[in-house]
């Protein structure tokens, strides 16, 4: 596997383990306090829409021109991507709150609860909400997944790499029956905004016509870089929200001249 | 119609999202590449310039709005 294919398929499992672990958050609380069998259906239905889009959109895009399919898709992978890590980086500075599993399971299960009774048989309520749930955090997926693997022709290393990450959520999240608030989501979150920015990097300024120094070898450059970038970033603003916060707390300190009234 | 328009603008929110001087920023860096790489200049170096630029930027703006 090469280095470039190596980055498709961690980038998508990172991506596609995030998004699962919230859209398992939103089945389990409304599975566990409404109906088992609605939600799931409500899932069901969403993966198939999930895997029309994929299968229709992927041999559409591959069939594009290399260069005008890499500076399109270069190019929003950046404008994402830089989303993600803007993100990611207030978070880690602790100017943005984090993504609580535990927090979001709460407010589902009392939103079901407050839904209305439901007594027996298909229950529209959970199939809506884990439908919705599924779709919206599987489309972000399906984004990643059609513009790693039709960048590289490797739409099915992707999509591999994507169920996956379900896979694996999902025994896990039917071992514990319980939100799985102990995975590092915002670790993983800031690691994808890092992986989609480097790669819409390398494949923007290649389909512009650029030539990077060193071929696909700039990539461990590029990845680490970034890396290193966002890191300094998050530091940095997290010291100055310290300050800040420590010259809010502390008393007003007068000094001689505002203490005698000058 | 109704639902072209709704379809459009889930798109653009997906993608853009609440800061879409960062989108415009990204095609411009990406035009200023395409034009460098048509001289004899190495054009690779503006994308990493512009996305260093964008993401301070970027931060900024978030930081302001707080």
């Amino acid at each position: 596997m090469s280095g470039p294919e190596l980055g498709l398929a961690l980038s998508v499992l990172l991506a596609c383990a995030v998004e699962a672990v919230e859209a398992l958050t939103i089945v389990l609380a409304v599975g566990t306090t409404r109906s088992w069998s609605s939600a799931m259906a409500g899932t069901g239905t969403a993966l198939i829409v999930l895997g029309g889009v994929v299968a229709s959109l992927g041999p559409a895009l591959t069939a594009l021109p290399i260069d005008a399919l890499r500076v399109s898709i270069g190019g929003l992978l950046l404008i994402f991507g830089l989303q993600w890590l803007r993100k990611a980086i207030l978070r880690a500075a602790g100017l943005k709150a984090k993504h609580d599993e535990r927090e979001t399971y709460a407010l589902e299960s009392a939103a079901a609860r407050a839904a209305g009774a439901w007594h027996a048989g298909f229950d529209g309520y959970s199939f809506a909400i884990s439908f919705k749930g599924v779709l919206l955090e599987g489309l972000e997926v399906a984004f990643i997944v059609l513009t790693f693997g039709a960048n590289q022709h490797r739409i099915a290393l992707a999509a591999a790499a994507a169920g996956l990450a379900v896979v694996l959520v999902v025994l896990v999240g039917v071992a514990v029956r319980a939100p799985l608030a102990k995975v590092p989501e915002n670790t993983m979150k800031f690691i994808v905004g890092v992986m989609l920015s480097s790669f819409g990097m390398f494949w923007g300024a290649e389909g512009a016509g650029a030539s990077w120094p060193g071929g696909e070898a700039a990539l461990l450059v590029i990845v680490p870089g970034v890396l290193l970038l966002a890191l300094a970033m998050a530091k940095r603003l997290e010291r100055w929200r310290l300050t800040v916060q420590a010259r809010e707390a502390s008393p007003t300190i007068l000094t001689s001249e505002q203490a005698s009234g000058a | 119609m109704r639902l072209l328009v709704a379809a459009l603008r889930g798109a653009w929110e997906f993608v853009v999202g609440d800061d879409w001087r960062t989108a415009v920023g990204v095609i411009v860096t990406l035009a200023l590449t395409a034009a460098l790489a048509r001289t004899s200049i190495a054009a690779w170096w503006v994308v990493p310039v512009g996305v260093i630029a964008l993401l301070v930027l970027s931060i900024r703006r978030a930081m302001r709005l707080r």
